[in-house]
């Protein structure tokens, strides 16, 4: 379907059905329940899921096809935000105007720092585009404050010019009239589930980025791609040039970065520095990992399983915990809690670091082959039988 | 190319479900057109914390989490009531507000205007908070203030000291008890003369972003109203943690004061550099070199220890006041957790005080409602003294102290003593003054 194979389909299928039922899926406890706490269905965070999706799945294409790991494309994230925001300054909040100038500017950003970047490769190449990024962040932190508000942080204030806008227009972003902030709740017994415009607008557009990679995965171009990571001097010796290739590459993954950067900004009407610091661009770069390199699925799970853990298990505070553990007697309570205490609320990041390390040590794959192995695991305890079903040679690609 | 598998009975089968999954659940809606975002329903009413766990200001944000905790216990009855007993309004009864029991959740603005609003978002999404307070940065509050404004929830600033916060920035839904950097210019200016002259050269050091911006001109106005002489301002950025590099300038520069518009971690790492590199031994043009930190706090004269001795500053409040009010609140605080508050824990105890005792006169938590109540509400009782919140700005006006860092603290916690208690009627401004021009309230926005 779609020019995609029967596998590739399935695939699309299933992440399509994910993410439109994601506020079903991600709210399985009642509302009043002690494990609400572990709900992710509301908003924000969906749409964080989605839109770290699209900055992963860009950053995938360059990471996974090529080999070359960019430590700088947040810096492409910042200018894709600052270029929506500008936007919404001038014209107004509707985002038809935002977003493709986000691509663009991301664009042509990538194809100058690519161009640098990309004479060098290896670890010269990550430390080129971590410095332009620092560059971008300290530009867009103090000396470029006139354009970009500095830490305060670019927002729209009630005397900017905003020529487009109508009279009864609405006042935060939307798409011709659908609001973003919108949201539809629905309550079906004790759960509650909400439906919201801005979600549903990212994930669309995730979709389509989604199908977008599975294509270029499938091309030559990908083919090429993978050439690179593979042996790039046997390709030189073949008489192709690999840069045209590389610099394509990082082009198209930085205008991801830009799409995936507009659209935070597209959801919550302001863009600060810090979505450029180099810390922004080392998470995607875990994300990519955790969830599997070079595959498909992959930087997604990895993206969404980054942002639970920040936004869920950094809420999660000490009184909760004394809560959850009140059926133990008091000087045990106050000893589990001491101990799990580093690991929650602001020690988000150390439960996270422990996950990663262990996923990266037992699961080099990532998250997308801790998959694999289960699958794997039950199709061969259905079928213990004709062990060697499993066996047949693909042939090489 | 495509290859499907798709089948008429398949595609059928399929739609069925689907169809009848989206219908399912619609029979079981009950859509109740709230009145306002977060309209309480239950017997319970829930606030958002939002303070800074990690980062530069962690302290301070640990300590406000403190006195928000603290205050909520006041408000369900709990502990001695603290300043609910001295505060002029007595509406609050010690059940809740309005009947209702205070409920909170926390959460890490990691300094970070991103991160902050995340974490408020999640709040008012997922929680259901029907008002946000907190915020140890000005970068910060004036991020999450124009959240809030957005969603239609009330922001009550915790310790934010720009002038921007309740200037340019300002937001209908957004209310500030602390007092900012115009303030401290007017009542830093009168003592910094009686005590170095009218004729000195200053040096700024600057933390890079909003507030530091708008304290420098602040204080830089008032001083050069003295007659001083602004030799270099000089930006530092947020995160930094060493200032030697920017420390040595000053020595060749030919000032003989140096203002660290710093706050927390930022103050107690330049301050710490600054006495090292000797800047206090030294005489420049005949005079005794001087070091003024216009945004002072107990938390940072304990982080920068010794340094502090003899260097003046302004806070919003001090414990060691005697006012029946500070004693009451010193002694709650005290007895929970064995120590003394500090200025930032003070101002987000009497902005939650002050927000309940709204909805109370207000006989509700709408928005709209609740922020009608605050503008332009006379109080006193909470360590301030007589205290306006203005309607114009949503600024609070009140008497702000000069400290200076004590030269024989009896004990740890005995770092500043008050020098000065500047009235407010020295430091209140016109609303369309020029350092807080430029920005419109707004209308309050209810939300839903």
């Amino acid at each position: 379907m779609l020019g995609l194979n029967k596998k590739d389909t399935s695939l699309m299928i299933v992440v399509i059905i994910l993410t439109m039922f994601a506020p079903f899926i991600l709210n399985p406890f009642p509302v009043d329940s002690a494990m609400a706490q572990f709900n992710a269905g509301y908003p924000d965070l969906m749409q964080r899921f989605v839109i770290f999706g699209i900055f992963a799945i860009g950053f995938n294409i360059l990471f996974g096809l090529t080999g070359y790991l960019s430590f700088g494309h947040a810096a492409f994230l910042g200018i894709g935000s600052y270029s929506v925001v500008w936007m919404y300054k001038l014209l107004d909040y509707n985002v038809i105007y935002g977003l493709p100038l986000a691509v663009l500017t991301a664009g042509i950003f990538a194809v100058a720092i690519g161009y640098v970047s990309l004479r060098r490769s290896g670890i010269y190449f990550s430390i080129l585009t971590l410095a332009f990024a620092q560059m971008s962040f300290n530009l867009a932190y103090s000396v470029l404050t006139p354009i970009t508000n500095g830490e305060t942080g670019l927002q729209v204030y009630n005397n900017d010019p905003q020529v487009l806008l109508g009279a009864n227009e609405a006042t935060s972003p939307h798409l011709f009239g659908i609001v973003m902030n919108n949201s539809f709740k629905l309550d079906v017994g004790a759960w509650q589930f909400t439906f919201n415009n801005g979600y549903y607008f990212c994930a669309l557009v995730m979709l389509l980025v989604f199908y977008l990679s599975i294509r270029i995965f499938r091309s030559p171009f990908g083919l090429m791609l993978r050439a690179v990571k593979s042996n790039q001097n046997r390709l030189s010796y073949t008489g192709l040039n690999p840069r045209p290739y590389t610099l394509a590459a990082f082009v198209i993954s930085g205008m991801y970065a830009g799409l995936a950067g507009g659209l935070m900004a597209s959801m919550d009407p302001l863009a600060g520095a810090e979505r450029m610091q180099w810390t922004a661009s080392g998470e995607v770069v875990l994300m990519t990992i955790l969830g599997g390199t070079g595959t498909l699925i992959g930087p997604v799970l990895g993206a969404g399983f980054i942002k639970y853990f920040e936004n869920i298990f950094s809420k999660i505070n000490d009184t909760i915990l004394h809560q959850w553990f009140s059926f133990l007697p008091d000087g045990l309570e106050d000893a589990v809690v001491f101990i799990i205490h580093p690991f929650i609320g602001k020690g988000w990041h150390l439960t996270l670091g422990i996950l990663f390390m262990l996923v990266v040590i037992f699961l080099p794959g990532g998250l997308v082959e801790g998959g694999q192995r289960i699958g794997k695991w039950i199709k061969s305890r259905g079928k213990s039988e004709d062990s060697d079903s499993g066996a047949t040679t693909e042939p090489a690609e | 190319m495509s290859k499907s598998t798709m089948t008429r009975r398949g595609v059928l089968k399929t739609g069925a479900v689907a169809g009848a999954g989206v219908a399912l659940p619609t029979i079981f809606t009950a859509s109740s057109a709230a009145a306002y975002t977060n309209e309480p329903t239950g017997g319970s009413v829930t606030l958002g914390f939002n303070v800074p766990q990690t980062g530069p200001y962690a302290d301070e944000g640990a300590d406000e989490l403190r006195a928000y905790e603290l205050a909520v216990e006041h408000l369900n009855g709990g502990g001695d009531g603290g300043m609910m007993n001295t505060f002029s309004s007595k509406e609050l009864q010690g059940n809740g507000i309005l009947g209702k029991k205070v409920e909170f959740v926390t959460g890490d603005t990691q300094t970070k205007s991103d991160a902050a609003r995340a974490s408020a978002k999640s709040m008012i999404e997922k929680d259901g908070a029907v008002m946000i307070t907190g915020g140890s940065s000005s970068g910060v509050a004036i991020a999450v203030q124009g959240l809030c404004q957005e969603a239609g929830v009330i922001f009550m600033a915790g310790l934010t000291h720009s002038n921007d916060t309740t200037g340019k920035d300002k937001k209908a839904n957004g209310f500030r008890h602390f007092f900012n950097g115009y303030m401290s210019g007017a009542a830093l200016a009168p003592v910094l003369k009686n005590l170095y002259g009218t004729d000195r050269n200053a040096y700024h050091l600057t933390a890079d972003y909003t507030w530091g911006w708008t304290q420098e001109e602040s204080i830089a106005a008032a001083t050069e109203a003295l007659g001083w002489n602004t030799v270099n301002k000089v930006r530092t950025p947020l995160a930094a943690t060493d200032f030697s590099s920017y420390i040595a300038p000053v020595l060749n520069s030919g000032a003989d004061v140096l203002v660290l518009n710093h706050y927390g971690g930022n103050m107690v790492n330049s301050l710490t550099n600054a006495v090292q590199f000797g800047l206090r031994e030294k005489i420049v043009n005949g005079k005794q070199f001087e070091i003024v930190v216009p945004l002072y706090s107990r938390l940072m004269a304990k982080g920068a220890g010794e340094n502090v001795k003899g260097i003046h500053g302004s806070t919003n409040w001090h414990w060691s006041l005697q006012d029946d009010a500070s004693k009451a609140f010193v002694k709650s605080f005290g007895t929970k957790y064995g120590f003394p508050p500090s200025q930032a824990a003070h101002t987000v105890y009497c902005q939650t005080l002050l927000y309940a005792d709204a909805c109370q006169r207000a006989g509700t938590f709408n928005p709209c409602g609740v922020a009608e109540a605050l503008e332009g509400y006379e109080f006193d009782g909470l360590g301030n003294g007589k205290t306006l919140y203005r309607a114009e700005d949503h600024q609070c006006f009140k008497d702000v102290l000069v400290v200076r860092g004590k030269e024989n603290p009896t004990s740890e916690f005995d770092l500043l003593e008050v020098v000065e208690v500047t009235p407010a009627a020295q430091v209140t401004y016109a609303p369309d003054h020029p350092m807080f021009a430029g920005g419109e309230l707004g209308s309050c926005n209810p939300g839903a």
